[in-house]
């Protein structure tokens, strides 16, 4: 079946077969491997992915034709005009990561949770992530991180420099 | 492992997947969130040779609060309700109580509620409450629709009453009336494991504080959900008070059918049911302002 989704800002035309779950087409088809798989069973949060903005999706448990005229943002579209998305910095920042395998979905569940919910409790992050494991840095530092990000991303805009 | 080749149908229109299905038959299976669908095809437990995808139809991603029902149509996510306005508020806490334990939060985004009263799990959230709730399912099929009350609706393991061609399209939740709440409770090893064991209690209390009704259902404790009569029977006709729970909780232990499996042996697993079962009646009675009950 040809289905057209959006990945990172580009739209990609591909045909598939409808049993390929949407993150072996963003690995495999499109060559994306920052989306990591982890259980491969909707269990432990590696593969999430953000969908339309604002939805987090676990992307082993989600065939690519159900992304079809979607959009998906994956780690390797965070990046804003080359610096860091202020998530990724935030994670480097309060050494939210350790080996990094998790890292990919821990930030793409935190975006679309701080889209939603921008100014949230500790308790609130901790329930978020809760579908995501994390099995050496420990959920401190990723915690820490995404408040981080949450005081950066909700902060006003500075004021335009007037032109002298 | 990839799940087996299947054809893939992405109707827009109910009327579009009802005639999908009346052309396939018992072939068929309709794909809404797909969170117990999708791992079930990978593990070949499920094998539908055409899947029917209801997720581009828009008509029914819904929460209608009607005069005396919430009703929430086929498409409509887990997440969508768990963030309802009402829901926040505090207007139906049994389901409220669900809608934070069901799987994760991020499996919430994506998994829909008549989806899993559809997949009927031994271990599903939403048929226990739903049976407590006295929950009823739309179940349209190409000649109309009929309204089954859940306690029909639930056949087996993993089966509904919903026949070769016709689909769940909506689920009715009465409101809880004035001096009615309910709790909804579960024991899960982590976030997103099937549940060691699943309670629900609902209660109504009379104008003179005896309980007027009460519904017990149980999960994870034999082949679907279930309500205890028993459980119900020791509640109804008196004031509520610490004996008439603990014999609602021992109902529920003597109901309890588990099967032994790594989250724990028969005997605990029934065990926890009445443990469940008591702490739900006493939150549910908490609720209606009656804490302490001795």
């Amino acid at each position: 079946m040809k289905v057209s989704i959006s990945v990172n800002g580009t739209a990609y035309e591909r045909e598939v077969e409808p049993r390929v779950l949407l993150a072996y087409f963003l690995r495999e088809d499109l060559g994306l491997t920052g989306t990591h798989v982890g259980c491969d069973t909707s269990s432990c949060g590696c593969c999430v992915v953000v969908m339309d903005g604002t939805t987090a999706v676990k992307s082993c448990t989600m065939f690519a034709v159900m992304a079809d005229g979607h959009e998906i943002m994956t780690i390797e579209g965070m990046k804003q005009n080359g610096k860091l998305h202020p998530m990724q910095q935030a994670f480097s920042d309060q050494h939210g990561l350790q080996c990094g395998y998790c890292t990919p979905g821990m930030m793409a569940t935190a975006i679309a949770f701080l889209k939603t919910n921008p100014n949230p409790s500790e308790a609130e992050i901790r329930d978020a992530l809760s579908g995501n494991m994390c099995r050496c840095t420990g959920y401190n530092n990723i915690v820490k991180a995404v408040q981080q990000a949450a005081a950066e991303l909700s902060a006003p805009a500075p004021e335009p420099v007037a032109a002298s | 492992m990839f799940p087996a080749a299947f054809e893939y149908l992405c109707p827009t229109s109910t009327d579009e997947a009802l005639a999908a299905l009346a052309e396939h038959g018992s072939d068929a299976r309709i794909l809404a969130g797909g969170q117990s669908l999708i791992p079930a095809m990978r593990f070949r437990l499920a094998r539908p040779s055409v899947l029917v995808d209801i997720n581009r139809i828009e008509s029914l991603a819904y929460v209608n609060e009607t005069g005396d029902e919430l009703r929430l149509g086929a498409g409509t996510r887990d997440h969508a309700l768990e963030f309802l306005p009402s829901m926040q508020s505090g207007h139906y806490p049994m389901l409220a109580d669900v809608c934070a334990v069901v799987a994760d939060p991020v499996v919430r985004q994506m998994g829909t509620v008549v989806g899993s009263l559809c997949h009927n799990d031994p271990a599903g959230d939403w048929p226990v409450a739903a049976l407590a709730g006295n929950a009823s399912i739309v179940v349209r099929g190409k000649d109309g629709e009929r309204v089954v009350p859940i306690g029909d609706f639930l056949v087996d393991s993993y089966t509904t009453a919903v026949a070769d061609g016709e689909m769940a399209v909506e689920v009715r939740f009465p409101k809880p009336g004035a001096r009615t709440a309910g709790a909804y409770l579960k024991i899960e090893r982590k976030v997103g494991d099937f549940a060691t064991a699943a309670a629900a209690a609902r209660v109504t209390l009379a104008e003179d504080g005896t309980v007027s009704s009460a519904s017990v259902a149980l999960g994870a404790a034999g082949p679907c959900g279930f309500r205890v009569a028993e459980a119900e029977r020791a509640l109804t006709g008196a004031k509520p008070s610490s004996a008439s729970i603990a014999a609602a909780a021992d109902a529920a232990r003597n109901a309890a059918d588990p099967r032994a499996d790594t989250r724990g042996t028969v005997a605990f697993k029934k065990q926890m049911a009445g443990v469940l079962v008591e702490r739900a009646l006493r939150k549910a009675f908490a609720r209606l302002g009656l804490e302490d009950i001795r």
